[in-house]
C-alpha cells in the first residue's frame, strides 16, 4: 500500500501519531535510565506491568484502558519497590533482584490472566494484545488518554528538569542543594514507568524496554549534553514509532511492537557507526591513520639508525631488510614517504631488488621524532 | 515392573509434575551459578533471544522438532552473548543498556519472521512465552516399549546433561566463579567455562520453552538459586536446596493451578517467588528474623584492638 494511500486513513494516521507519541515521551525519559544505568529497570517495569493489566480488567470487568493502565503502573511500582527491597534487605544482588521481581511479576500476571481469560470472558477483550502490542486493537479514545499522559509526563519532566539532571549526574552534590534526593528518584522511576506503561498496548510488555533503552542509546553517540541528548532520543522514539504503526499497518498480520522494536535498533545501529566523534567507523580511521602515522615514523627512524649503524647518513637500506626490522611489509609506507619528499629510491642492481634513502628533509625529521627520547640515542656511542 | 511405570507416565498430573521439577532442577543447577557470577539478567536476554534460533532452524529445515532447533537456540543464545560483549568493550554503550538492546531486537525479530513466513503453523508466540504445560502429556513417544511424554524425555536428557556438567566441571565452574584470577593462573579458562554455561542455558531454555514458556524459565534458573543463597554459604548445599525448592514448586504450582484452573507454568513459577520470600524472612543467618535476633542480642566483649608493631608508621 503506498503511503499517501496509508496516511489518508484515519486509524492509522491516530495510530501513528500514537505510536509517535510513545516513543517521544519513552525516548525523554529512557534517557534518564540509560545514564542512571537502570536501563534493566525498564524491562523489569515493562513485563511487570502484566499482573496490573489483568487486576485491572478484572476488577473494572470491562476493556476500558484508564484502569488497565492503573493498574500496570501500580504493579509496576510494587516490582520496583521489590527490587529495591531485595538489594536492601538481603544481601541479593541488583541484577538478581532484577530478575526476581521481573520473572515472579510476569509468572503471577500469567497466572491472572489465564483466570481472567477463563473465568472473567477476557479472552474476547484481547488482552493478549498486551503481550506484543497490536495497532489494531487502540481506540481513539485509548489514544486521547496514551496522548495526555505522555503530555503529562514531559511536562513534569520540564518542570523538574534542573533537579533530575543533578540527581542523575551528581547525587552527592543535589545533597548538598538541599534537593530530596530519594524523593527525586522515585518521581523519575514512576515518571519512567509511566512511559512504559503508556507504551504497552502498543509495543507490548516484552519489548518495551527496547523503546525505553535504543533511542536513549543511539542519542547519546551523538551529544555529550543531557539537553541535545534528551531531544534527540525523543526524535528517534517518535520517528521508531511512526515508522513502526506505518510498516505494521500496510502488511497484514505484522504485530506493531516488533517492527518499532526493530526501527529504534536501526538507529542505534546507524548511530554507533557513524556518529561523528564517538562513531565505530570514525574510531577506524582514526585507528587507521593512526597507524599510518605511526607506521611512516618507525620506517623514517629505523632508516636513520641503519645509516647512523653504518656510518653513513646516506647509506641506502635494503627493503627486504627494512621489512625484516619494521616486522611487516614496508612498500606502501616507503611510497608514501618518497612523494612526501623524505625518501628516495635507488637501485644498485637490478637484481637485489629496492634499496631506500633518506633525503636530508627525512634525516632530519627522523631526528625530530627522537627527540623526545633523549635526542639523537647514537646507538654506537 | 513396566505396566505400572507405564501407569506413572499415563497419569497426566504424574507427567506434569515431572517435567516441572525437571525444568526446575536443570534451570536451578545453572541458575545457582549465574546468581553467584552476577549474570542473573542475562538468563532474561537468552532465554528471548533463542527465540530467534528456533525460528531460523525452522525456516532452514522446514520442520519443528529437529535437533537443529538446540543447535540454532544455543547460537542464538551465545549470539546474544557475544554481541552484548562487543558492545560493551566498544565502550559506547554500558553493560545493562546493552542487554537492553540486544535480546530485544533478536526477539522482535523473530516474532516478525513468524508472523510473515511462520503463521501457519504450531510456533505460536503466545505458547512460547507462557507455556502449554498442562498439554504436554499428549505428545508420547515410543520408549522401549513404553509411552512416554516428549517434553519428560527432552528435559530428563537436558537435566542429566546439566548435572553432568557441573558435576563433572564442579571445581573448575567453582573457581572460575569466585576466583576468576586465580582460575587464569591455574590455566583453566574462565572464559570459555562461562560461554560453556550459557550455551547450556540457550538449550535448556528451549527445552523448557514447551514446558513452562520462555519467561517462567527465568524465574526458575533465578529464584530457587536467590533463595537457596538466603539459605547457606555453601555451594554444593546451594545447589541442593535450589533444587529441593524448584521441585517443591513445581508440586505445589501444579496443585494450585489445578485447584484454580490457572496457567500451570505461572502457578509452578509464582510458587518458586512464596518459597524466596520464606528464605527472605526465615533464612537461618542471612534473612530478616536473623538478622533482626542478632542486631537485639547483646553484643560480643568488645577485643582488645591489635596494636601495629612494625607497621612503619611514626
Amino acid at each position: 500500500m503506498d503511503l499517501a494511500l496509508l496516511l489518508g486513513d484515519f486509524t492509522v494516521r491516530s495510530v501513528a501519531l500514537g505510536a509517535g507519541l510513545v516513543g517521544l515521551v519513552a525516548g525523554a525519559l529512557g534517557s534518564f535510565a540509560v545514564l542512571r544505568r537502570q536501563s534493566l529497570l525498564g524491562d523489569t517495569l515493562s513485563h511487570a506491568a502484566l499482573p496490573g493489566i489483568a487486576l485491572g480488567f478484572l476488577i473494572s470487568g470491562t476493556r476500558a484502558l484508564t484502569p488497565i493502565l492503573l493498574g500496570a503502573l501500580l504493579s509496576g511500582a510494587l516490582a520496583a519497590l521489590l527490587v529495591l527491597l531485595l538489594t536492601r534487605a538481603t544481601r541479593l544482588k541488583d541484577d538478581a533482584a532484577l530478575g526476581i521481581s521481573l520473572s515472579l511479576f510476569f509468572a503471577v500476571g500469567t497466572v491472572l490472566l489465564t483466570y481472567a481469560q477463563r473465568h472473567a470472558g477476557a479472552a474476547q477483550a484481547g488482552l493478549d494484545a498486551f503481550l506484543f502490542g497490536q495497532a489494531a486493537a487502540v481506540l481513539p479514545s485509548d489514544l486521547t488518554l496514551i496522548g495526555g499522559v505522555g503530555l503529562v509526563a514531559l511536562l513534569a519532566l520540564a518542570l523538574l528538569w534542573k533537579e533530575f539532571k543533578a540527581v542523575t549526574f551528581d547525587p552527592d552534590f543535589a545533597r548538598s542543594l538541599g534537593l530530596p534526593v530519594l524523593a527525586l528518584e522515585v518521581a523519575l522511576t514512576v515518571l519512567i514507568a509511566v512511559a512504559v506503561v503508556i507504551g504497552l498496548q502498543l509495543v507490548g510488555v516484552i519489548l518495551m524496554v527496547a523503546l525505553v533503552v535504543a533511542p536513549a542509546a543511539a542519542a547519546r553517540q551523538w551529544t555529550r549534553r543531557l539537553e541535545a541528548m534528551v531531544v534527540l532520543a525523543a526524535l528517534f522514539g517518535a520517528a521508531s514509532g511512526v515508522a513502526g504503526a506505518l510498516v505494521s499497518a500496510s502488511v497484514r498480520g505484522l504485530a506493531t511492537g516488533p517492527v518499532i522494536v526493530l526501527a529504534a535498533t536501526a538507529f542505534v545501529a546507524v548511530s554507533l557507526l557513524f556518529a561523528p566523534g564517538r562513531g565505530l567507523l570514525w574510531g577506524l580511521a582514526h585507528a587507521h591513520a593512526r597507524r599510518r602515522t605511526l607506521g611512516s615514523h618507525r620506517v623514517l627512524v629505523d632508516l636513520l639508525r641503519l645509516g647512523q649503524d653504518h656510518r653513513d647518513p646516506a647509506y641506502a637500506s635494503e627493503q627486504g631488510m627494512l621489512d625484516t626490522y619494521f616486522g611487516g611489509r614496508t612498500g606502501d609506507v616507503l611510497r608514501r614517504l618518497r612523494r612526501r619528499g623524505l625518501v628516495e629510491r635507488v637501485d644498485h642492481m637490478p637484481e637485489e631488488g629496492a634499496h631506500w634513502v633518506l633525503t636530508p628533509a627525512g634525516q632530519a625529521q627522523a631526528r625530530e621524532l627522537l627527540v623526545p627520547f633523549g635526542g639523537r640515542q647514537e646507538r654506537d656511542a | 515392573v513396566t505396566a505400572l511405570l507405564q501407569g506413572w507416565l499415563d497419569t497426566p498430573s504424574l507427567t506434569i509434575v515431572a517435567i516441572g521439577a525437571l525444568v526446575g532442577i536443570a534451570a536451578t543447577l545453572l541458575g545457582t551459578f549465574l546468581v553467584l557470577r552476577r549474570e542473573s539478567m542475562l538468563s532474561d536476554a537468552i532465554s528471548h533471544s533463542v527465540l530467534l534460533g528456533i525460528v531460523g532452524a525452522y525456516l532452514l529445515t522446514g520442520a519443528l522438532d529437529t535437533p537443529w532447533h538446540l543447535v540454532g537456540a544455543a547460537l542464538a543464545g551465545l549470539g546474544t552473548v557475544a554481541l552484548t560483549d562487543l558492545l560493551v568493550r566498544s565502550r559506547r554503550v554500558k553493560q545493562d543498556a546493552a542487554i537492553g538492546l540486544v535480546f530485544p531486537a533478536m526477539f522482535a525479530a523473530a516474532v516478525l519472521l513468524i508472523n510473515l513466513y511462520a503463521r501457519d503453523v504450531h510456533l505460536d508466540t503466545d505458547a512460547v512465552l507462557l507455556g502449554e504445560i498442562a498439554f504436554a502429556w499428549l505428545d508420547v513417544v515410543q520408549v522401549g516399549g513404553l509411552e512416554v511424554a516428549r517434553s519428560l524425555l527432552t528435559m530428563l536428557a537436558i537435566a542429566a546433561i546439566n548435572l553432568a556438567f557441573v558435576l563433572l566441571l564442579y571445581k573448575e565452574l567453582k573457581l572460575a566463579t569466585f576466583d576468576p584470577a586465580l582460575a587464569i593462573a591455574l590455566g583453566l579458562r574462565p572464559g570459555l567455562i562461562g560461554y560453556a554455561l550459557l550455551g547450556l542455558v540457550s538449550v535448556t531454555a528451549v527445552g523448557a520453552f514447551d514446558a513452562v514458556g520462555a519467561i517462567l524459565f527465568v524465574a526458575f534458573v533465578i529464584v530457587p538459586p536467590a533463595a537457596a543463597y538466603l539459605l547457606t554459604d555453601r555451594l554444593g548445599r546451594m545447589l541442593a536446596y535450589g533444587s529441593g525448592i524448584a521441585v517443591a514448586s513445581s508440586v505445589a504450582g501444579y496443585l494450585f493451578a489445578r485447584a484454580y484452573d490457572v496457567s500451570v507454568g505461572g502457578s509452578m513459577a509464582s510458587a518458586t517467588g512464596v518459597f524466596l520470600l520464606l528464605a527472605v524472612a526465615f533464612g537461618p543467618k542471612h534473612g530478616l528474623i536473623a538478622r533482626a535476633l542478632r542486631r537485639r542480642a547483646p553484643l560480643p566483649p568488645p577485643t582488645p584492638p591489635v596494636r601495629a608493631t612494625g607497621g612503619g608508621r611514626p
